[in-house]
């Protein structure tokens, strides 16, 4: 164990992650997001190793994590001193002095340096495993404060614009962060107050639960209708809140998740996997470019006129791509795709195309969409848009799943035969999951396009359907919730953390290895799903 | 027998004959096309072909791979194409080094075979471990899983290569022995596309070879064949899935260093277009069978390097190298449609896929 914590942390270190977060404080002058990675990922390894030796009895658990710890630093350690004495940088880029003096706590000199890292993974792995040996709610209310210190930390950003609305909020925010990261007595206050209301919840959750349901009805659909009606005001007046630079990271949040309900239809929904998703957005994008932009073709409809006809294109390219792979299965299914998706940006980008699709310029002077003399023009508008866009497709997708057609889709997803067998017309289920999929997908690309003013080829390419299957399968295949949940961690976070965004791949890769090994069901499973993936 | 005929047709079949059958119309006139405008003389054609074959030889090394892993797991190895891109990445360093060192130059033949080592040795470590982290804790989960799993792999590895050693393009040294070409009668073969066919088809007999003769090319046979009887007899299946990832590994870290020979550079993202190549080369001959990928790579290397040329620039269309990639898709995709089984095709057909 500690061996493969030990490589993991060169590698983390390697590929410059570590060095890159190291910009960001935790807690300022104190703590680094570079620290805090490899100190999070060491306390897993450390507690797995815990969790593993159980039985071994107290004293030989605390001594294998103890030795997993001493392990995982010495090789960080290996990596410092083999760093000095030979230029890796050569090979390895990011095998920088900067690494080597961060990982030895900027001490002056190397031996201290290195003492003080191997002290550290003895400390650490002391603590884990007196962690691991915690009662329950301690372990639960201890983990729960960590993590919301380093989310606290990373929101900085967010928080910002909010702090700055009312004077006392200010007050509180200039108390808690410094310039960058948490100040030590803001951190430890937040510690405690999370703490408090971990415990607290802990306790009384069930209760107030209780309380709730003994309500009279009456009462309780008041309760949740009035639940409803702030969330959706909430919503109504974010982008005023939040100013213009995070209304823009929530119209992608909300591109994706429209794109995502989409794909949620046809992966979540009907179980095929679709990797040439792109396709459709793209020619929803192309379609009202062609329609609307002065540049290319004569038509120069509204933005109104041209949705329709988008969202018509998208359909029937959908049902029309779904025919030839009806027969097609999991593996064979995603690689058709696949090839579909690139055939499609090939021949977009190709010259043989470029009088009617623009080639690899694109096609620019797509006018705004407006309505009622509402312009859709900065982000803060787009988002209305959007919001629109997300309710639709999440109300349509909602009715759906619960009808006729989305029963025989889920049938269709746990086995083909047998849901042949009990009458389902396979050809239309499928060919209907690919069309409305693909309807969806050509509605974001058209807002997509009015958004950007322009299209290109190079906006469609394969990485965006990884994406979006990457933030169904995150936040749980076949639940609608889970795109939202998906969406925010996938694409939103890595907008918020500009660090992030060089590794968004990396990260999008280990998300989905460790998401399929240790959680498949997703961070907010559909209730049928998580049994089903639970009883084997 | 009409009726029968009209009763066991659907409108679906229709349509896909009908598509069939207008492709296969406009590669024919098309090629008739061409040939009548005589744009290309015989030379240009057996230039087309030796690219053809040299780079179809790389794609069948990394269709092995593929339907290998394929044959055993029933599963597509999605990041097998970043096991092919980690060797010569890796080794791209060593190259460089014996580049400086004047190695290269005065004893191209050891360098060259070191190079080779290296980047089979990384290819197969990688391939070792992607099997044993990510792909074995999974092997009784639903389909979807594992191909999940392997599709996000490939993006963890291509990333960490990229974190590694950076997001450019580097350019392999250029072998000063593998200059120039020889002529052979009417033809002139450049020397390292020589060296290319030839390495590659020496690989290829050696590794079926191995598959035929050896007791553990018979045991991952049989593995392939049948699971639970392989375990039976006495087979460790663990550890015959993890020879045939060793295997594939290896394969592509050769392929690997055979691609940079002949394009002279390696990129983080290299992986990506071959890979899916390579895989419709193993799909065309059929997936799980041996010499079935070898042909496959070799037949869509050729109709990648003549197809454009050929049938495309007799349809009239400008620029038709750019469509060359597009070849590649459009033959995948018509293969699957009409002939999933490959045109071996003798083994697994796609059930339960």
């Amino acid at each position: 164990m500690g061996l493969i914590g030990g490589v993991s942390l060169v590698i983390l270190a390697l590929v410059g992650i570590v060095e890159a977060f190291n910009e960001r404080q935790i807690i300022a002058d104190v703590i680094s997001m570079g620290h805090t990675l490899l100190l999070l990922t060491a306390v897993f390894v450390a507690y797995l190793t815990a969790a593993r030796s159980r039985d071994l009895g107290a004293g030989r658990s605390l001594g294998n994590v103890l030795l997993a710890g001493l392990i995982m630093t010495g090789m960080l350690a290996a990596l410092v001193l083999i760093g000095q004495a030979l230029n890796l940088r050569q090979v390895f880029i990011n095998a920088s002095p900067t690494l080597y003096q961060m990982l030895i706590f900027h001490q002056e000199s190397l031996g201290v340096g290195i003492l003080l890292l191997l002290g550290s993974g003895l400390l650490m792995g002391f603590l884990t495993s007196l962690l691991h040996s915690a009662p329950v709610p301690l372990r639960r209310v201890l983990i729960i404060v960590l993590i919301s210190l380093v989310i606290g930390a990373l929101l900085q950003d967010l928080l910002q614009p909010i702090f700055g609305l009312w004077d006392p909020l200010t007050t509180i925010g200039e108390w808690v962060f410094e310039t960058s990261g948490l100040s030590v007595h803001g951190a430890i206050t937040l510690a405690v107050l999370v703490a408090a209301f971990a415990a607290l919840w802990d306790r009384y959750s069930q209760t107030v639960r209780t309380q709730i349901r003994s309500l009279p009805s009456e009462r309780q659909r008041n309760l949740k209708w009035g639940s409803i009606i702030v969330g959706l005001l909430v919503l109504l007046v974010l982008p005023n809140l939040l100013g213009i630079f995070l209304s823009e990271v929530l119209t992608i949040i909300g591109l994706y998740v429209l794109l995502g309900l989409g794909l949620n239809i046809v992966v979540g929904f009907a179980g095929l996997l679709d990797l040439g998703y792109v396709a459709f957005f793209a020619i929803g994008s192309y379609t009202v470019a062609i329609l609307t932009s002065p540049e290319i073709g004569s038509y120069q409809i509204g933005f109104w006129q041209a949705l329709p006809v988008a969202i018509v294109f998208g359909t029937l390219a959908g049902a029309l791509l779904g025919i030839p792979v009806l027969k097609m299965r999991g593996d064979y299914l995603a690689i058709t795709t696949l090839g579909f998706g690139e055939i499609i940006r090939i021949l977009v980008l190709s010259d043989v195309l470029r009088p009617w699709l623009g080639g690899a310029q694109g096609i620019a002077r797509i006018p705004k969409a407006s309505l009622f003399g509402f312009e859709f023009s900065g982000p803060q508008e787009i988002y209305y848009l959007l919001i629109a866009g997300c309710f639709l497709v999440g109300f349509v997708s909602w009715r759906l799943r619960d009808s006729r057609l989305g029963r025989a889709w889920m049938a269709m997803r746990e086995d083909e035969d047998v849901a042949q067998a009990m009458g389902i017309n396979l050809v239309s289920t499928k060919l209907l999951a690919f069309a409305t999929g693909a309807g969806f997908s050509a509605l974001s690309g058209a807002i997509f396009a009015t958004k950007l003013g322009s299209v290109y080829p190079h906006s469609f390419n394969v990485m965006i359907s990884i994406n979006i299957l990457c933030l169904i399968i995150v936040g749980g295949m076949g639940s609608m919730p889970g795109v939202i949940v998906g969406a925010i961690a996938l694409v939103g976070m890595p907008e918020l953390l500009r660090e992030f965004a060089e590794y968004r791949l990396l990260i999008y890769g280990a998300a989905l290895v460790a998401m399929m090994l240790l959680r498949p069901e997703g961070l907010w499973p559909e209730a049928m799903r998580k049994r089903e993936l639970h009883e084997g | 027998m009409l009726q029968r005929l009209r009763e066991r047709t659907s409108a679906t079949d229709v349509i896909m004959w009908l598509i069939g059958a207008a492709l296969m119309t406009l590669i024919v006139w098309g090629s008739t096309a061409t040939l009548i405008k005589g744009t290309y003389s015989a030379r240009h054609w057996i230039d087309f072909v030796i690219f053809g074959l040299a780079q179809g030889s790389i794609y069948a090394l990394i269709a092995m791979g593929y339907t290998m892993v394929y044959g055993v797991l029933r599963m597509i190895n999605f990041a097998h194409s970043e096991v092919f891109m980690s060797g010569p990445y890796t080794a791209y360093y060593f190259a460089a080094y014996f580049y400086q060192s004047g190695l290269l130059e005065s004893h191209p033949v050891i360098s060259l075979i070191l190079v080779f080592l290296v980047s089979m040795a990384t290819s197969t470590l990688i391939a070792f471990l992607l099997e044993r982290i990510a792909y074995r804790p999974l092997r009784t989960a639903p389909r979807l899983v594992p191909l999940i799993t392997a599709i996000g792999a490939s993006f963890f590895l291509q990333y960490m290569f990229r974190g590694f050693f950076g997001s450019g393009f580097q350019a392999y040294p250029v072998i000063k022995a593998l200059e120039g070409q020889w002529l052979v009668g009417p033809m002139r073969i450049l020397k390292f596309q020589a060296l290319v066919i030839a390495a590659a088809a020496l690989l290829m007999v050696a590794l079926y070879q191995f598959v035929q003769r050896t007791r553990i090319g018979r045991a991952i046979r049989s593995v392939s064949e049948d699971k639970d009887a392989s375990a039976l007899m006495g087979i460790d299946v663990d550890r015959m899935i993890s020879m045939t990832f060793i295997i594939g590994g290896a394969a592509a870290g050769a392929a690997g260093v055979l691609y940079a020979i002949m394009f002279k550079q390696v990129h983080f993202f290299m992986g990506f277009i071959p890979g899916i190549k390579a895989f419709t080369a193993a799909v065309l001959g059929g997936i799980g069978n041996i010499p079935g990928a070898m042909l496959g790579g070799i037949f869509l290397g050729l109709v990648e390097s003549v197809g454009p040329s050929l049938f495309l620039d007799g349809l009239g269309i400008v620029a038709p190298y750019q469509l060359k990639d597009a070849i590649a898709f459009t033959m995948l995709v018509l293969v699957l449609i009409f002939r999933p089984t490959g045109i071996l095709g003798e083994r697994l057909a796609v059930k339960k896929a």
